[in-house]
Protein backbone atom coordinates (compact mmCIF):
# COMPACT_ATOMS: atom_id res chain seq x y z
CA UNK A 1 0.00 0.00 0.00
CA UNK A 2 2.98 2.32 0.35
CA UNK A 3 3.36 4.44 -2.76
CA UNK A 4 6.18 5.72 -4.86
CA UNK A 5 6.59 9.45 -5.46
CA UNK A 6 8.14 10.96 -8.56
CA UNK A 7 8.76 14.69 -8.54
CA UNK A 8 9.39 16.11 -12.00
CA UNK A 9 10.74 19.62 -12.67
CA UNK A 10 8.83 21.08 -9.77
CA UNK A 11 8.99 24.84 -9.16
CA UNK A 12 7.09 26.30 -6.26
CA UNK A 13 5.83 29.86 -5.85
CA UNK A 14 4.45 32.08 -3.10
CA UNK A 15 2.64 34.66 -5.20
CA UNK A 16 5.31 35.98 -7.53
CA UNK A 17 8.18 34.76 -5.33
CA UNK A 18 9.75 31.58 -6.61
CA UNK A 19 10.75 29.70 -3.47
CA UNK A 20 12.01 26.46 -5.03
CA UNK A 21 13.22 25.80 -8.54
CA UNK A 22 13.24 22.75 -10.72
CA UNK A 23 13.27 19.87 -8.27
CA UNK A 24 13.23 16.34 -9.63
CA UNK A 25 13.53 13.26 -7.46
CA UNK A 26 12.17 9.79 -6.86
CA UNK A 27 11.06 8.55 -3.48
CA UNK A 28 10.77 4.79 -3.19
CA UNK A 29 7.95 3.07 -1.31
CA UNK A 30 8.74 1.57 2.11
CA UNK A 31 11.73 3.82 2.57
CA UNK A 32 12.62 6.81 4.68
CA UNK A 33 13.86 9.89 2.86
CA UNK A 34 15.37 12.79 4.80
CA UNK A 35 15.38 16.40 3.54
CA UNK A 36 18.30 18.40 4.89
CA UNK A 37 19.63 21.85 4.13
CA UNK A 38 20.02 25.29 5.63
CA UNK A 39 17.08 27.30 6.90
CA UNK A 40 14.88 28.90 4.26
CA UNK A 41 16.02 26.74 1.37
CA UNK A 42 12.56 25.33 0.82
CA UNK A 43 12.48 21.92 2.52
CA UNK A 44 9.09 22.54 4.14
CA UNK A 45 7.81 24.06 0.93
CA UNK A 46 8.73 20.98 -1.11
CA UNK A 47 7.30 18.68 1.57
CA UNK A 48 4.02 20.55 1.55
CA UNK A 49 3.62 20.18 -2.20
CA UNK A 50 3.63 16.40 -1.78
CA UNK A 51 0.15 16.47 -0.23
CA UNK A 52 -1.09 19.70 -1.78
CA UNK A 53 -0.90 21.60 1.50
CA UNK A 54 1.14 24.25 -0.26
CA UNK A 55 -1.90 25.69 -1.99
CA UNK A 56 -3.55 26.34 1.38
CA UNK A 57 -1.25 29.36 1.65
CA UNK A 58 -2.80 32.31 -0.23
CA UNK A 59 -0.94 32.75 -3.50
CA UNK A 60 0.72 29.33 -3.29
CA UNK A 61 1.06 27.54 -6.65
CA UNK A 62 3.35 25.07 -8.39
CA UNK A 63 4.70 24.26 -11.82
CA UNK A 64 5.79 20.77 -12.74
CA UNK A 65 4.55 17.39 -11.67
CA UNK A 66 4.27 15.26 -8.56
CA UNK A 67 3.38 11.67 -9.45
CA UNK A 68 2.03 9.30 -6.84
CA UNK A 69 2.35 5.81 -8.29
CA UNK A 70 2.16 7.44 -11.69
CA UNK A 71 -0.88 9.71 -11.12
CA UNK A 72 -0.18 13.43 -11.21
CA UNK A 73 -1.35 14.96 -7.92
CA UNK A 74 -1.82 18.27 -9.70
CA UNK A 75 -3.89 16.82 -12.52
CA UNK A 76 -7.07 18.76 -13.17
CA UNK A 77 -9.37 15.96 -12.02
CA UNK A 78 -7.54 15.31 -8.74
CA UNK A 79 -9.26 16.39 -5.53
CA UNK A 80 -6.76 17.82 -3.01
CA UNK A 81 -8.92 16.49 -0.16
CA UNK A 82 -8.45 12.97 -1.50
CA UNK A 83 -4.71 13.52 -1.85
CA UNK A 84 -4.43 14.57 1.78
CA UNK A 85 -6.28 11.45 2.90
CA UNK A 86 -3.66 9.36 1.09
CA UNK A 87 -0.64 11.43 2.10
CA UNK A 88 -0.61 12.19 5.83
CA UNK A 89 1.38 14.93 7.49
CA UNK A 90 2.95 15.65 10.88
CA UNK A 91 3.88 19.26 11.52
CA UNK A 92 6.91 20.85 13.10
CA UNK A 93 4.94 22.10 16.09
CA UNK A 94 2.55 19.65 17.73
CA UNK A 95 -0.97 20.73 16.82
CA UNK A 96 -3.57 18.48 18.43
CA UNK A 97 -7.12 19.84 18.21
CA UNK A 98 -7.32 21.71 21.51
CA UNK A 99 -11.05 21.28 22.06
CA UNK A 100 -10.96 17.52 21.51
CA UNK A 101 -10.11 14.71 23.87
CA UNK A 102 -7.13 12.46 23.24
CA UNK A 103 -9.50 9.83 21.87
CA UNK A 104 -11.29 12.26 19.61
CA UNK A 105 -8.02 13.65 18.29
CA UNK A 106 -6.96 10.22 17.10
CA UNK A 107 -10.44 9.42 15.81
CA UNK A 108 -10.79 12.76 13.99
CA UNK A 109 -9.59 11.50 10.63
CA UNK A 110 -11.81 8.42 10.75
CA UNK A 111 -14.79 10.55 11.65
CA UNK A 112 -14.06 12.73 8.62
CA UNK A 113 -14.21 9.54 6.59
CA UNK A 114 -17.64 8.85 8.05
CA UNK A 115 -16.69 5.98 10.35
CA UNK A 116 -19.25 5.80 13.16
CA UNK A 117 -18.85 2.24 14.36
CA UNK A 118 -17.74 2.54 18.00
CA UNK A 119 -15.88 -0.76 18.02
CA UNK A 120 -13.92 0.09 14.91
CA UNK A 121 -13.07 3.53 16.28
CA UNK A 122 -11.94 2.03 19.60
CA UNK A 123 -9.73 -0.48 17.83
CA UNK A 124 -8.18 2.08 15.52
CA UNK A 125 -7.54 4.54 18.32
CA UNK A 126 -5.78 1.89 20.39
CA UNK A 127 -3.78 0.57 17.44
CA UNK A 128 -2.69 4.06 16.38
CA UNK A 129 -1.74 5.10 19.90
CA UNK A 130 0.23 1.88 20.32
CA UNK A 131 1.82 2.58 16.94
CA UNK A 132 2.87 6.01 18.14
CA UNK A 133 4.29 4.61 21.42
CA UNK A 134 1.77 6.60 23.40
CA UNK A 135 -0.82 4.04 24.46
CA UNK A 136 0.67 3.18 27.83
CA UNK A 137 0.96 6.81 28.83
CA UNK A 138 -2.58 7.84 27.95
CA UNK A 139 -4.75 4.73 28.11
CA UNK A 140 -6.27 5.81 31.42
CA UNK A 141 -7.11 9.31 30.30
CA UNK A 142 -8.38 9.05 26.77
CA UNK A 143 -11.22 11.40 27.64
CA UNK A 144 -8.91 14.21 28.77
CA UNK A 145 -8.04 17.12 26.47
CA UNK A 146 -5.20 16.44 24.05
CA UNK A 147 -3.72 19.85 24.82
CA UNK A 148 -3.05 18.69 28.39
CA UNK A 149 -0.24 16.38 27.30
CA UNK A 150 3.44 17.28 27.30
CA UNK A 151 4.94 18.58 24.07
CA UNK A 152 6.50 15.23 23.22
CA UNK A 153 3.30 13.38 23.99
CA UNK A 154 1.36 15.85 21.88
CA UNK A 155 3.67 15.23 18.95
CA UNK A 156 3.22 11.48 19.25
CA UNK A 157 -0.53 12.11 19.51
CA UNK A 158 -0.30 13.97 16.19
CA UNK A 159 1.57 11.02 14.71
CA UNK A 160 -1.13 8.68 16.01
CA UNK A 161 -3.74 10.95 14.45
CA UNK A 162 -1.90 10.89 11.13
CA UNK A 163 -1.46 7.09 11.01
CA UNK A 164 -5.03 6.37 12.21
CA UNK A 165 -6.36 6.97 8.70
CA UNK A 166 -3.71 4.59 7.29
CA UNK A 167 -2.19 6.97 4.74
CA UNK A 168 0.15 5.56 2.14
CA UNK A 169 2.73 8.25 2.55
CA UNK A 170 3.68 10.02 5.78
CA UNK A 171 5.29 13.45 5.63
CA UNK A 172 7.01 14.78 8.75
CA UNK A 173 8.27 18.35 9.00
CA UNK A 174 10.92 18.48 11.74
CA UNK A 175 8.79 16.25 13.98
CA UNK A 176 11.38 16.25 16.77
CA UNK A 177 12.41 19.88 16.84
CA UNK A 178 10.32 20.55 19.96
CA UNK A 179 11.11 17.27 21.69
CA UNK A 180 13.48 16.12 24.42
CA UNK A 181 16.04 13.42 23.57
CA UNK A 182 13.91 10.59 24.98
CA UNK A 183 10.82 11.56 22.99
CA UNK A 184 13.04 12.09 19.97
CA UNK A 185 14.31 8.54 20.26
CA UNK A 186 10.75 7.29 20.66
CA UNK A 187 9.75 9.06 17.45
CA UNK A 188 12.81 7.73 15.62
CA UNK A 189 12.03 4.18 16.75
CA UNK A 190 8.52 4.75 15.56
CA UNK A 191 9.73 5.84 12.12
CA UNK A 192 11.79 2.67 11.85
CA UNK A 193 8.75 0.60 12.86
CA UNK A 194 6.50 2.35 10.38
CA UNK A 195 8.93 2.02 7.49
CA UNK A 196 7.81 -1.42 6.27
CA UNK A 197 4.28 -0.09 5.76
CA UNK A 198 4.65 3.51 4.66
CA UNK A 199 6.62 5.80 2.44
CA UNK A 200 8.13 8.32 4.83
CA UNK A 201 9.63 11.72 4.12
CA UNK A 202 11.14 13.62 7.02
CA UNK A 203 12.60 17.13 7.18
CA UNK A 204 15.29 17.50 9.81
CA UNK A 205 18.05 19.84 10.87
CA UNK A 206 19.61 17.09 12.91
CA UNK A 207 22.33 15.33 10.88
CA UNK A 208 22.58 12.44 13.30
CA UNK A 209 18.86 11.93 13.03
CA UNK A 210 18.99 11.90 9.24
CA UNK A 211 21.86 9.41 9.42
CA UNK A 212 20.03 7.23 11.96
CA UNK A 213 16.58 6.96 10.40
CA UNK A 214 16.83 7.54 6.68
CA UNK A 215 17.68 5.34 3.71
CA UNK A 216 17.99 8.24 1.31
CA UNK A 217 18.92 11.86 1.92
CA UNK A 218 18.13 14.90 -0.20
CA UNK A 219 20.24 18.01 0.26
CA UNK A 220 18.69 21.40 -0.58
CA UNK A 221 20.53 24.67 -0.83
CA UNK A 222 20.11 28.32 -1.72
CA UNK A 223 22.50 29.71 -4.31
CA UNK A 224 22.04 33.18 -2.77
CA UNK A 225 19.64 35.04 -0.49
CA UNK A 226 16.42 35.91 -2.31
CA UNK A 227 17.11 33.28 -4.96
CA UNK A 228 15.00 30.12 -5.16
CA UNK A 229 16.19 27.00 -3.35
CA UNK A 230 17.50 24.01 -5.33
CA UNK A 231 17.85 20.32 -4.80
CA UNK A 232 21.61 19.80 -4.87
CA UNK A 233 21.62 16.03 -4.71
CA UNK A 234 19.70 13.04 -3.48
CA UNK A 235 21.41 9.74 -2.82
CA UNK A 236 21.75 6.89 -0.34
CA UNK A 237 22.22 8.30 3.14
CA UNK A 238 25.54 6.52 3.66
CA UNK A 239 26.82 7.98 0.42
CA UNK A 240 25.67 11.52 1.25
CA UNK A 241 27.27 11.40 4.67
CA UNK A 242 30.50 9.65 3.71
CA UNK A 243 31.22 10.45 0.14
CA UNK A 244 28.89 13.07 -1.39
CA UNK A 245 29.19 13.92 -5.06
CA UNK A 246 28.77 17.66 -4.64
CA UNK A 247 31.17 19.94 -2.84
CA UNK A 248 28.30 21.99 -1.33
CA UNK A 249 26.91 18.86 0.30
CA UNK A 250 30.22 17.97 1.82
CA UNK A 251 30.64 21.51 3.15
CA UNK A 252 27.21 21.43 4.72
CA UNK A 253 27.59 17.97 6.24
CA UNK A 254 30.95 18.79 7.76
CA UNK A 255 29.63 22.05 9.16
CA UNK A 256 31.79 24.30 7.00
CA UNK A 257 28.71 25.99 5.64
CA UNK A 258 25.75 28.19 6.79
CA UNK B 1 32.00 34.21 32.40
CA UNK B 2 33.50 30.79 32.10
CA UNK B 3 31.28 27.80 31.77
CA UNK B 4 34.01 25.21 31.54
CA UNK B 5 33.87 23.96 35.11
CA UNK B 6 36.41 26.35 36.57
CA UNK B 7 35.11 27.18 40.05
CA UNK B 8 33.41 30.56 39.95
CA UNK B 9 34.31 33.09 42.59
CA UNK B 10 31.09 34.01 44.33
CA UNK B 11 32.51 36.80 46.51
CA UNK B 12 32.28 40.26 45.00
CA UNK B 13 35.75 41.48 44.04
CA UNK B 14 37.26 43.31 47.00
CA UNK B 15 37.12 47.08 47.00
CA UNK B 16 33.82 47.10 45.18
CA UNK B 17 30.39 47.70 46.71
CA UNK B 18 28.18 44.63 46.52
CA UNK B 19 25.76 45.45 43.72
CA UNK B 20 22.21 46.11 44.87
CA UNK B 21 19.15 44.70 43.21
CA UNK B 22 18.07 47.60 41.02
CA UNK B 23 14.96 49.31 42.34
CA UNK B 24 13.88 51.69 39.66
CA UNK B 25 10.89 53.27 38.05
CA UNK B 26 9.83 49.77 36.99
CA UNK B 27 8.75 48.86 40.52
CA UNK B 28 7.07 52.22 41.08
CA UNK B 29 5.22 51.93 37.77
CA UNK B 30 4.03 48.47 38.78
CA UNK B 31 2.70 49.75 42.05
CA UNK B 32 1.01 52.77 40.49
CA UNK B 33 -0.64 50.70 37.82
CA UNK B 34 -1.61 47.91 40.21
CA UNK B 35 -3.07 50.47 42.58
CA UNK B 36 -5.12 52.28 39.97
CA UNK B 37 -6.37 49.01 38.46
CA UNK B 38 -7.50 47.82 41.89
CA UNK B 39 -9.17 51.17 42.51
CA UNK B 40 -10.98 51.09 39.19
CA UNK B 41 -12.13 47.53 39.84
CA UNK B 42 -13.40 48.42 43.29
CA UNK B 43 -15.29 51.43 41.94
CA UNK B 44 -17.01 49.33 39.30
CA UNK B 45 -18.07 46.70 41.82
CA UNK B 46 -19.22 49.39 44.23
CA UNK B 47 -21.25 51.09 41.50
CA UNK B 48 -22.99 47.88 40.48
CA UNK B 49 -23.79 47.14 44.11
CA UNK B 50 -25.10 50.66 44.61
CA UNK B 51 -27.33 50.39 41.55
CA UNK B 52 -28.71 47.11 42.88
CA UNK B 53 -29.30 48.56 46.35
CA UNK B 54 -30.96 51.64 44.87
CA UNK B 55 -33.30 49.55 42.74
CA UNK B 56 -34.18 47.32 45.67
CA UNK B 57 -34.74 50.22 48.08
CA UNK B 58 -37.15 51.88 45.69
CA UNK B 59 -38.87 48.75 44.50
CA UNK B 60 -39.56 46.96 47.78
CA UNK B 61 -42.01 49.51 49.28
CA UNK B 62 -43.97 49.60 46.04
CA UNK B 63 -44.10 45.80 45.79
CA UNK B 64 -45.24 45.66 49.41
CA UNK B 65 -48.23 47.84 48.52
CA UNK B 66 -49.01 45.86 45.37
CA UNK B 67 -52.53 44.39 45.50
CA UNK B 68 -51.82 41.61 42.98
CA UNK B 69 -49.03 39.08 42.48
CA UNK B 70 -46.09 41.06 41.16
CA UNK B 71 -44.61 38.24 39.11
CA UNK B 72 -47.77 36.59 37.88
CA UNK B 73 -50.33 39.36 37.33
CA UNK B 74 -50.94 40.81 33.88
CA UNK B 75 -52.38 44.04 35.20
CA UNK B 76 -50.48 47.30 35.11
CA UNK B 77 -52.40 49.98 36.90
CA UNK B 78 -50.34 52.43 38.91
CA UNK B 79 -52.29 55.61 38.29
CA UNK B 80 -54.57 55.27 41.30
CA UNK B 81 -54.26 53.78 44.76
CA UNK B 82 -54.29 50.90 45.51
CA UNK B 83 -51.52 49.92 43.11
CA UNK B 84 -52.12 46.83 41.01
CA UNK B 85 -49.17 45.81 38.88
CA UNK B 86 -47.54 42.63 37.67
CA UNK B 87 -44.90 41.82 35.09
CA UNK B 88 -46.10 38.66 33.36
CA UNK B 89 -46.99 40.40 30.07
CA UNK B 90 -43.80 42.41 30.13
CA UNK B 91 -41.68 39.34 30.77
CA UNK B 92 -43.41 37.50 27.95
CA UNK B 93 -42.98 40.34 25.47
CA UNK B 94 -39.36 40.93 26.42
CA UNK B 95 -38.36 37.27 26.32
CA UNK B 96 -40.28 36.44 23.14
CA UNK B 97 -38.91 39.34 21.14
CA UNK B 98 -35.37 38.55 22.30
CA UNK B 99 -35.74 34.85 21.50
CA UNK B 100 -36.97 35.65 17.99
CA UNK B 101 -34.05 38.04 17.57
CA UNK B 102 -31.50 35.48 18.79
CA UNK B 103 -32.92 32.63 16.71
CA UNK B 104 -32.54 34.73 13.60
CA UNK B 105 -29.41 36.72 14.33
CA UNK B 106 -27.04 34.13 15.82
CA UNK B 107 -27.08 31.55 13.01
CA UNK B 108 -27.09 34.21 10.31
CA UNK B 109 -24.37 36.22 12.07
CA UNK B 110 -22.14 33.17 12.47
CA UNK B 111 -22.73 32.22 8.85
CA UNK B 112 -21.86 35.71 7.62
CA UNK B 113 -18.75 35.75 9.83
CA UNK B 114 -17.66 32.40 8.40
CA UNK B 115 -18.31 33.64 4.90
CA UNK B 116 -16.17 36.71 5.48
CA UNK B 117 -13.29 34.88 7.14
CA UNK B 118 -13.22 31.63 5.19
CA UNK B 119 -15.05 31.82 1.90
CA UNK B 120 -15.01 35.38 0.59
CA UNK B 121 -12.22 36.34 -1.80
CA UNK B 122 -9.87 38.84 -0.23
CA UNK B 123 -11.02 41.88 -2.22
CA UNK B 124 -14.51 41.29 -0.82
CA UNK B 125 -13.70 40.17 2.71
CA UNK B 126 -12.19 43.44 3.84
CA UNK B 127 -14.94 45.83 2.74
CA UNK B 128 -17.58 43.37 3.95
CA UNK B 129 -15.97 43.24 7.39
CA UNK B 130 -15.79 47.02 7.56
CA UNK B 131 -19.41 47.36 6.51
CA UNK B 132 -20.50 45.00 9.26
CA UNK B 133 -18.49 46.91 11.86
CA UNK B 134 -20.12 50.10 10.63
CA UNK B 135 -23.62 48.62 10.92
CA UNK B 136 -22.87 47.63 14.52
CA UNK B 137 -22.51 51.30 15.33
CA UNK B 138 -25.81 52.53 13.85
CA UNK B 139 -27.87 54.13 16.65
CA UNK B 140 -31.08 52.33 17.55
CA UNK B 141 -33.33 55.31 16.84
CA UNK B 142 -32.42 54.83 13.18
CA UNK B 143 -33.49 51.21 13.32
CA UNK B 144 -36.68 52.31 15.07
CA UNK B 145 -37.53 54.82 12.37
CA UNK B 146 -36.77 52.36 9.66
CA UNK B 147 -38.79 49.67 11.43
CA UNK B 148 -41.87 51.89 11.64
CA UNK B 149 -41.65 53.53 8.26
CA UNK B 150 -40.42 50.73 6.04
CA UNK B 151 -40.26 47.39 7.71
CA UNK B 152 -43.64 47.04 9.43
CA UNK B 153 -45.61 47.58 6.20
CA UNK B 154 -43.19 45.26 4.45
CA UNK B 155 -43.61 42.39 6.93
CA UNK B 156 -47.38 42.85 7.03
CA UNK B 157 -48.08 40.46 4.12
CA UNK B 158 -45.71 37.82 5.52
CA UNK B 159 -47.39 38.06 8.87
CA UNK B 160 -50.84 37.80 7.32
CA UNK B 161 -49.80 34.79 5.33
CA UNK B 162 -48.33 33.07 8.41
CA UNK B 163 -51.49 33.95 10.33
CA UNK B 164 -53.79 32.51 7.71
CA UNK B 165 -51.85 29.29 7.06
CA UNK B 166 -50.51 28.51 10.54
CA UNK B 167 -53.14 30.41 12.52
CA UNK B 168 -54.30 27.19 14.22
CA UNK B 169 -51.01 27.17 16.17
CA UNK B 170 -51.52 29.53 19.12
CA UNK B 171 -48.15 31.18 18.44
CA UNK B 172 -49.34 32.33 15.01
CA UNK B 173 -52.90 33.41 15.79
CA UNK B 174 -53.61 36.51 13.66
CA UNK B 175 -53.53 39.81 15.57
CA UNK B 176 -51.95 43.21 15.04
CA UNK B 177 -49.53 44.55 12.47
CA UNK B 178 -46.97 46.10 14.78
CA UNK B 179 -46.39 42.90 16.68
CA UNK B 180 -43.83 41.16 18.84
CA UNK B 181 -42.87 39.31 15.67
CA UNK B 182 -41.96 42.50 13.83
CA UNK B 183 -40.06 43.81 16.84
CA UNK B 184 -38.19 40.49 17.07
CA UNK B 185 -37.09 40.78 13.47
CA UNK B 186 -36.01 44.42 13.85
CA UNK B 187 -34.07 43.46 16.99
CA UNK B 188 -32.47 40.63 15.02
CA UNK B 189 -31.32 43.09 12.39
CA UNK B 190 -29.98 45.38 15.11
CA UNK B 191 -27.94 42.69 16.84
CA UNK B 192 -26.84 40.88 13.68
CA UNK B 193 -23.85 43.18 13.14
CA UNK B 194 -22.73 42.69 16.75
CA UNK B 195 -22.84 38.92 16.48
CA UNK B 196 -21.15 39.05 13.08
CA UNK B 197 -18.41 41.50 14.01
CA UNK B 198 -17.39 39.66 17.19
CA UNK B 199 -17.64 36.19 15.62
CA UNK B 200 -15.59 37.31 12.66
CA UNK B 201 -12.95 38.57 15.05
CA UNK B 202 -12.61 35.24 16.88
CA UNK B 203 -12.85 33.13 13.74
CA UNK B 204 -10.09 35.11 12.09
CA UNK B 205 -7.86 34.37 15.06
CA UNK B 206 -8.09 30.60 14.68
CA UNK B 207 -4.44 29.51 14.68
CA UNK B 208 -3.28 28.44 11.23
CA UNK B 209 -1.82 25.29 12.77
CA UNK B 210 -5.28 24.09 13.84
CA UNK B 211 -6.72 24.67 10.40
CA UNK B 212 -3.78 22.96 8.71
CA UNK B 213 -4.10 20.01 11.08
CA UNK B 214 -7.65 19.49 9.88
CA UNK B 215 -6.86 20.03 6.20
CA UNK B 216 -3.89 17.66 6.34
CA UNK B 217 -6.23 14.93 7.60
CA UNK B 218 -8.22 15.35 4.42
CA UNK B 219 -10.94 17.63 5.70
CA UNK B 220 -12.98 19.59 3.21
CA UNK B 221 -13.33 23.30 3.82
CA UNK B 222 -16.57 22.84 5.73
CA UNK B 223 -15.15 19.93 7.74
CA UNK B 224 -12.12 22.07 8.55
CA UNK B 225 -14.46 24.79 9.81
CA UNK B 226 -16.30 22.25 11.94
CA UNK B 227 -13.20 20.65 13.43
CA UNK B 228 -10.97 23.69 13.83
CA UNK B 229 -12.69 27.06 13.44
CA UNK B 230 -16.01 26.54 15.22
CA UNK B 231 -14.65 24.81 18.35
CA UNK B 232 -11.97 27.47 18.64
CA UNK B 233 -14.48 30.27 18.21
CA UNK B 234 -17.27 28.80 20.31
CA UNK B 235 -16.64 30.70 23.57
CA UNK B 236 -16.27 33.91 21.56
CA UNK B 237 -19.53 33.27 19.74
CA UNK B 238 -21.29 32.64 23.03
CA UNK B 239 -19.94 35.90 24.42
CA UNK B 240 -21.01 37.70 21.27
CA UNK B 241 -24.49 36.21 21.52
CA UNK B 242 -24.77 37.26 25.16
CA UNK B 243 -23.72 40.80 24.38
CA UNK B 244 -26.28 40.87 21.60
CA UNK B 245 -28.94 39.36 23.86
CA UNK B 246 -28.20 42.02 26.44
CA UNK B 247 -28.83 44.66 23.83
CA UNK B 248 -32.02 42.95 22.62
CA UNK B 249 -33.45 42.58 26.13
CA UNK B 250 -32.76 46.18 27.00
CA UNK B 251 -33.48 47.79 23.64
CA UNK B 252 -35.83 50.66 24.28
CA UNK B 253 -36.37 53.22 21.61
CA UNK B 254 -36.85 50.99 18.58
CA UNK B 255 -39.26 48.76 20.49
CA UNK B 256 -41.17 51.73 21.86
CA UNK B 257 -41.58 53.14 18.38
CA UNK B 258 -42.73 49.94 16.71
CA UNK B 259 -44.71 47.84 19.17
CA UNK B 260 -48.41 48.64 19.51
CA UNK B 261 -49.66 48.64 23.08
CA UNK B 262 -52.35 46.25 24.26
CA UNK B 263 -55.69 47.60 25.44
CA UNK B 264 -55.97 47.21 29.22
CA UNK B 265 -57.75 44.00 30.13
CA UNK B 266 -57.28 42.32 26.75
CA UNK B 267 -57.24 38.53 27.05
CA UNK B 268 -54.02 36.52 27.25
CA UNK B 269 -52.72 35.32 23.93
CA UNK B 270 -49.74 33.19 22.94
CA UNK B 271 -49.64 34.85 19.56
CA UNK B 272 -46.39 36.33 18.29
CA UNK B 273 -48.57 38.68 16.29
CA UNK B 274 -49.88 40.28 19.46
CA UNK B 275 -48.84 43.74 20.58
CA UNK B 276 -47.60 44.50 24.07
CA UNK B 277 -44.81 46.20 25.91
CA UNK B 278 -41.36 45.10 27.01
CA UNK B 279 -39.83 46.18 30.31
CA UNK B 280 -37.78 48.83 28.59
CA UNK B 281 -40.53 50.16 26.36
CA UNK B 282 -43.04 50.35 29.21
CA UNK B 283 -40.66 52.30 31.37
CA UNK B 284 -39.69 54.62 28.54
CA UNK B 285 -43.30 55.25 27.58
CA UNK B 286 -44.13 56.34 31.12
CA UNK B 287 -40.92 58.05 32.16
CA UNK B 288 -42.65 61.45 32.09
CA UNK B 289 -45.14 60.42 34.77
CA UNK B 290 -43.04 59.32 37.70
CA UNK B 291 -44.90 61.62 40.08
CA UNK B 292 -45.32 59.56 43.24
CA UNK B 293 -42.70 57.41 44.93
CA UNK B 294 -44.97 54.34 44.77
CA UNK B 295 -45.56 54.78 41.06
CA UNK B 296 -41.87 55.26 40.43
CA UNK B 297 -41.20 52.25 42.62
CA UNK B 298 -43.48 50.09 40.50
CA UNK B 299 -41.53 50.92 37.36
CA UNK B 300 -38.26 50.43 39.16
CA UNK B 301 -39.46 47.01 40.28
CA UNK B 302 -40.04 46.20 36.63
CA UNK B 303 -36.55 47.45 35.83
CA UNK B 304 -35.22 45.23 38.58
CA UNK B 305 -36.71 42.16 36.92
CA UNK B 306 -34.97 43.13 33.68
CA UNK B 307 -31.72 43.55 35.64
CA UNK B 308 -32.07 40.06 37.15
CA UNK B 309 -32.98 38.60 33.77
CA UNK B 310 -29.84 39.91 32.07
CA UNK B 311 -27.79 38.86 35.05
CA UNK B 312 -29.09 35.28 34.91
CA UNK B 313 -28.52 35.08 31.17
CA UNK B 314 -24.95 36.24 31.57
CA UNK B 315 -24.30 33.83 34.43
CA UNK B 316 -25.51 30.92 32.32
CA UNK B 317 -23.21 31.98 29.48
CA UNK B 318 -20.28 32.19 31.90
CA UNK B 319 -20.95 28.67 33.11
CA UNK B 320 -21.09 27.34 29.56
CA UNK B 321 -17.80 29.05 28.69
CA UNK B 322 -16.11 27.86 31.90
CA UNK B 323 -17.05 24.28 31.17
CA UNK B 324 -15.23 24.46 27.84
CA UNK B 325 -12.19 26.05 29.39
CA UNK B 326 -10.26 22.87 30.13
CA UNK B 327 -10.28 22.19 26.41
CA UNK B 328 -9.20 25.54 25.10
CA UNK B 329 -5.84 25.99 26.78
N1 LIG C 1 3.73 31.51 3.64
C1 LIG C 1 4.77 31.99 2.96
N2 LIG C 1 4.63 33.10 2.21
C2 LIG C 1 5.66 33.59 1.50
N3 LIG C 1 6.90 33.05 1.49
C3 LIG C 1 7.11 31.96 2.23
C4 LIG C 1 6.06 31.37 3.01
N4 LIG C 1 6.57 30.28 3.64
C5 LIG C 1 7.86 30.21 3.28
N5 LIG C 1 8.20 31.20 2.43
C6 LIG C 1 9.51 31.42 1.82
O1 LIG C 1 9.87 30.29 1.08
C7 LIG C 1 11.24 30.00 1.27
C8 LIG C 1 11.40 28.57 1.74
O2 LIG C 1 10.80 28.44 3.00
P1 LIG C 1 10.66 27.05 3.75
O3 LIG C 1 9.77 27.26 4.91
O4 LIG C 1 10.27 26.01 2.79
O5 LIG C 1 12.16 26.81 4.24
P2 LIG C 1 12.74 25.59 5.08
O6 LIG C 1 13.81 24.98 4.26
O7 LIG C 1 11.65 24.72 5.55
O8 LIG C 1 13.39 26.36 6.30
P3 LIG C 1 13.48 25.87 7.83
O9 LIG C 1 14.57 24.88 7.87
O10 LIG C 1 13.85 27.14 8.54
O11 LIG C 1 12.16 25.35 8.22
C9 LIG C 1 11.78 31.01 2.26
O12 LIG C 1 12.44 32.02 1.51
C10 LIG C 1 10.55 31.58 2.90
O13 LIG C 1 10.74 32.92 3.24
MG1 LIG D 1 10.73 24.30 7.47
Amino acid sequence: MAKRIDVENLSIFYGSFKAVEDVSMTIEPRSVTAFIGSSGCGKSTVLRTLNRMHEVVPGGRVEGKVLLDGTDLYGSSVDPVGVRRTVGMVFQRPNPFPTMTIYENVAAGLRLNGVKNKKRLDETVERSLRGANLWNEVKDRLDKPGAGLSGGQQQRLCIARAIAVEPQVLLMDEPCSALDPISTLAVEDLITELKPKYTIVIVTHNMQQAARVSDRTAFFNLSAQGKPGNLIEIDDTTKIFNNPTEKATEDYISGRFG
Amino acid sequence: MSVTGVPVDLEPPSGQEPTEVPRGPGRLGDRLFGGSATLAGTIVIALVTLVGVFLLAQAIPAIAKDQVNFLWSREWNVDSEPLRFGVRDLLWATVVTSIIAMLLAVPVGVAVALFITEYAPRWLARPAAQLVDLLAAVPSIVYGLWGVATFTPFVGPLQNWLGSTLGWIPLFAPKYQSSLFVVGIVLAIMILPIVTALSREVFSQTPRTHKEAALALGATKWEMIRTAVLPYGQPGVISAAMLALGRALGETIAVTMILSALAPGSPWSWSLFNGGATFASLIANNAAEFDSPEKTGAYIAAGLVLFVLTFVVNAIARIVIERRKAFTE
